[in-house]
């Protein structure tokens, strides 16, 4: 498997007026990794994923996407052609796109790129085959956000970018979607996912980055992210008297053997937890929130 | 290390060689363009069938009253209506199609895949010529069944209807182009373009015979390419002495071809300097 490195970000910087949108980031992504970005809206997250598709300007920094500057090759010269052939890019259309059909129009995005998929693949693939001959403009919400997906991924490409892709599914599309998304990584496609929901960033990714007040506050795997695995487990029981005890520890098993010594065999209504990624995740950010209060206190 | 890069290097300069060019490209573009225009009711019966209602309503209307010795006002609207529908389809629709595709996020998925934005603006010519052909046919047509409008005969108002038809469908496909960047959404798009060219047509003499039309409202007309393709198009489809209806009292070809010149050159700079593939919002 080539490691090389994908994406490389070295302090990037971007900022609109006096709101400091990108505020020294760094992110690295490897060949082959689903890479999930996560953060509240405003934290930055859509500045960066649009800097490193070649479709906003920083203000300082270093970028590297496969191999080439999104700032210069995101243009439309040959170099930026060649560079756009090996990305793709989910976009949302905002609503009902020109009178053709789905395949008129994933045939239509396939002829932009030198070495497509087949037209009917891609749509089977997405899960629209009983709707290739259906206008665009009858899709349904969550049918027009899978042809999304496919004029995504048609050009067969080695970097794609998927924004908040599963916005607006409902349950069993995800589970697809999910699938689908094994699939490319199967194939060995990059993906740099940003997205609101904790679940789908842990079940797909092999490594997420926490993205607050426009810098990376956590980066690693979903099980170890932000200390999770060393994280205290929580131990809880129903005490004699009637309430309910909470013990935080590191060594929960020794916890648990003493209970079990306490009573004397079973103990009621016990239960053993970790923080899920969603615990840890909301620390984080609220961690940076109080952060930026303290400073914004001793500024004023 | 280095192989890995080496190998990249190569994949890289394979996508490269293999890539569609830009004419197959423009080609496939023109392709879709036309087949998504005429799939479309709602523009097909907006471009095509209102100038023709209104040619036949205005004819009809005003049509038995003759505007000089030998001229019918009938002739007079026919000649303007082929102007205004020229600018129909080369500004008002390619205007509003492309301020649609900004704001519906269309241009920018395209500007995200490997189409050489020449393709893409090469797709709307041949829709706009497509059109631009098929409205003026249709008018000529509508003028000879209902208003006695002859075809020229002479080769020489031929070349004058070619050189209008192209000189004024480019200077108006360029501006078309420059104001799709003033509405600010997709719902606006057609309010805000139709309206300036609904009071255009009047003050350029294509609703209204240009004699009829008030001196200062002919002013602010003679600005704009319209009143000069109206004109030019008097010169193909009337009889000679219909040139004494004009204010200058002749057909004027050197004016129009300089006024439509400059709106092409001023077309192409605002077009340059505010282009862009993505929505302000």
């Amino acid at each position: 498997m080539d490691n090389g490195a994908a994406v490389m970000v070295r302090d990037l910087r971007k900022s609109y007026r006096d709101i400091n949108a990108v505020a020294g980031l760094d992110l690295d992504i490897s060949t082959g990794e689903v890479f999930a970005l996560l953060g509240p809206n405003g934290a930055g997250k859509t500045t960066t994923v649009e800097i490193l598709e070649g479709f906003r300007r920083r203000d300082q920094g270093t970028v590297s996407v496969l191999g080439h500057d999104p700032g210069r090759a995101g243009g439309g010269g040959r170099a930026g052609r060649a560079w756009r052939a090996r990305i793709g890019i989910v976009l949302q259309l905002a609503s009902a796109g020109p009178e053709l059909t789905v395949l008129e129009m994933v045939a239509h995005f396939a002829g932009f790129y030198p070495r497509p998929r087949r037209p009917g693949e891609v749509i089977d693939l997405v899960g629209l085959t009983a709707k290739a001959g259906s206008r665009i403009s009858k899709l349904s919400g969550g049918q027009t956000r899978r042809l999304d997906v496919a004029l995504g991924i048609v050009g067969r490409p080695e970097l794609l970018f998927l924004d908040e892709p599963t916005t607006g599914f409902d349950p069993e599309a995800r589970r697809q979607f999910w699938e689908l998304i094994r699939t490319l990584r199967g194939d060995g496609t990059t993906i740099l996912l940003t997205t609101h929901y904790l679940d789908e960033a842990e079940a797909l990714a092999d490594r997420i980055a926490v993205i607050a007040a426009g810098r990376i506050v956590a980066e690693g795997d979903p099980e170890t992210l932000g200390g999770r695995s060393a994280a205290a487990a929580r131990v809880s029981w129903d005490a004699p008297e009637g309430e309910r005890r909470t013990l935080q520890t590191s060594t929960p098993t020794r916890t648990v053997a003493e209970l079990a010594r306490q009573f004397g065999g079973e103990v009621p209504g016990l239960t053993v937890t970790r923080p899920t990624l969603e615990d840890i995740y909301l620390d984080l950010i609220s961690a940076t929130e109080k952060a930026a209060d303290t400073t914004d206190g001793e500024r004023s | 290390m280095t192989e890995t890069t080496a190998e990249g290097r190569i994949q890289r300069d394979q996508a490269a060689v293999s890539l569609p060019s830009a004419w197959r490209l423009g080609a496939a573009r023109g392709a879709i363009e036309v087949k998504a225009f005429f799939r479309d009711k709602m523009a097909v019966a907006f471009i095509f069938g209102l100038p023709s209602i209104l040619l036949v309503l205005l004819g009809s209307i005003f049509g038995g009253q003759a505007a000089a010795r030998g001229v019918t006002v009938g002739q007079l609207f026919t000649a303007g209506m082929i102007a205004g529908g020229i600018m129909s389809t080369s500004f008002q629709y390619l205007a509003i199609g492309i301020a649609t595709e900004r704001e519906t996020g269309m241009l920018k998925r395209l500007s995200g895949t490997p189409i050489p934005p020449t393709a893409y603006f090469a797709g709307k010519v041949v829709q706009v010529l497509v059109c631009t052909v098929a409205e003026t046919v249709l008018l000529v047509a509508v003028g000879m069944l209902f208003y006695h409008l002859h075809p020229p005969t002479e080769p020489g108002r031929w070349w004058t209807f070619a050189w209008v038809f192209v000189l004024g469908s480019a200077a108006c496909a360029l501006t078309g182009i420059a104001a799709s960047s003033v509405p600010r959404s997709a719902a606006s798009a057609t309010p805000v373009i139709t309206l300036p060219f609904t009071v255009l047509q009047f003050v350029s003499g294509v609703y209204v015979p240009f004699n009829d039309v008030p001196r200062w409202m002919g002013d602010v007309g003679s600005v704009f390419p319209l009143k000069w393709m109206a004109q030019g198009m008097r010169s193909v489809f009337l009889p000679e002495q219909g040139a004494a209806l004009e204010p200058a009292g002749t057909w004027e070809h050197g004016r129009t071809a300089l006024v439509l010149g400059v709106w092409i050159v001023a077309g192409l700079v605002l077009c340059a300097k505010t282009f862009r593939w993505q929505s302000r919002n």
